[in-house]
This record gives structure tokens, C-alpha cells and sequence, in this order.
């Protein structure tokens, strides 16, 4: 299992080949990216992504913990960055590897709505018209109760 | 007692973190003390809906009790992923 909170980019290409190599007991590797966009109604100028270090990394890496509970996995890795970010950079990825897809695809999934709704990260997205803080979405809180 | 604030609270109040001297015994009670200080800490507070607490660091709320806590924060809700 490796967490990254970080600043810098990360090569998506190196880190998935990384992740899904040297496993004897993995047949499947899912891996989800998470992209800068525009938003709705406006080009975005930059996307600025706050955190709470030391309780980031603990969060995290507890919803990793559970995911392993939960499946059957090999292996997980989830890098999250923050600070100031331009549209088409990679805001984070999830890896999930495990023997079979289904396990990898659900666990992937779990993350991706937890990371959503429980890692303390705020976004602000800034454009022409001035910045404003992401809104976080009922549905996304929702989404958690299916597991 | 060290009180962070994040995103839209942190704005609003106009600190990262500060070191409160409290009594409290309770988050909503430190909440009360906070609001009670300056207009910026009760319009940050104004609507306990719109936020979240952590109390040293784990997710938690407004009822928890701050027996040995060292550290609050507040927050709204979270946009990561």
C-alpha cells in the first residue's frame, strides 16, 4: 500500500505500470485519474486545493486500510496532490490490484467516493469572474451510503 | 487549546489556526465561546449545518467532549477526489 499526498506532479504511465508490476497473484489492476476541468460556465484559470496535513494522510490511509478489509487486494495506491493546479493537470489517481476485476473495480470505487466526501481536501476553483469554493454534492454524500 | 480553520472559515476568520485559551467542555461549547468573541467568528459560525469538525484530527461533531483534546478544526464540507 503507498499514499502520496503531494505538491508535484505524478506520471500516471510510470506509476500504473509500477503498480500493476511484479505480482505473481494479480490478474487485474483498475486505476482511476482524477482530471482538472472547466467548469460549468466558465474556463478555469487555475484550481487551488487545500488539505489538512497530518489528518490527510491518516484519513487516507485508513479508507485504504477498510478497502482491504473489504476485498480482496493485492495492492493500493492513491496519490492526491494540492496547491495551485491548471486545467488537464492530474489532481489524483486510486490503483486497486487484486486477483479478479471485481474486487479492483468495487475497492477503486469505494475509494473514489470516500476520498470525494471524507479526505480533508477543499477545492477553489478561480476564473475571470474571481474564485469560489467547490460545493461539496448531496449526491456524492449519498453515494457513500451504498457501502 | 489549538483551533484550525480551513477553506471558507478560514477566510471568513481571517487565521489559519490559533491557540485558544477555553473552557469549554464541549465542541458546541467552544463554538459559543468563538461566535461570542467577533462578528467574523459568529458569521463563520452562523450555520453549524454548512460545517464539519475534527477533533485531533479524525471527523467528529459538535457533541464531542474535549477531555485531553489538543486540537479542533473546522471546516465545510469536504471536496477531494
Amino acid at each position: 500500500m503507498r499514499i502520496a499526498i503531494q505538491q508535484a506532479p505524478f506520471d500516471l504511465g510510470v506509476e500504473s505500470t509500477r503498480f500493476a508490476a511484479g505480482h505473481r497473484d494479480v490478474g487485474a489492476v483498475v486505476t482511476f485519474t482524477g482530471i482538472v476541468r472547466d467548469t460549468g460556465n466558465a474556463r478555469l484559470d487555475a484550481m487551488e486545493i487545500e488539505h489538512y496535513p497530518g489528518m490527510t494522510e491518516t484519513a487516507v490511509t485508513e479508507m485504504a486500510r477498510e478497502a482491504q478489509t473489504r476485498w480482496s487486494l493485492a495492492d493500493v495506491l492513491i496519490i492526491h496532490r494540492h496547491g495551485r493546479l491548471e486545467t488537464g493537470d492530474m489532481i489524483m489517481m486510486v490503483a486497486t490490484a487484486s486477483r479478479h476485476r471485481k474486487d479492483a473495480f468495487e475497492a477503486a470505487e469505494y475509494l473514489m467516493d470516500y476520498l470525494k466526501s471524507r479526505a480533508p481536501f477543499w477545492k477553489r476553483e478561480v476564473t475571470a469572474e474571481g474564485a469560489s469554493w467547490v460545493e461539496a454534492r448531496g449526491e456524492d454524500e449519498d453515494a457513500l451510503s451504498r457501502w | 487549546m489549538n483551533v484550525l480553520y480551513f477553506a471558507w472559515v478560514r477566510e471568513r476568520i481571517g487565521l489559519p489556526r490559533e491557540d485558544v485559551d477555553t473552557t469549554a467542555t464541549t465542541v458546541a461549547e467552544l463554538v459559543d465561546e468563538l461566535r461570542a468573541r467577533e462578528d467574523r467568528y459568529a458569521l463563520a459560525f452562523s450555520d453549524l449545518s454548512a460545517l464539519r469538525v475534527a477533533v485531533d484530527q479524525e471527523l467528529s461533531d459538535f457533541d464531542a467532549k474535549l477531555d485531553g483534546v489538543r486540537e479542533v478544526a473546522f471546516f465545510p464540507p469536504m471536496t477531494g477526489g
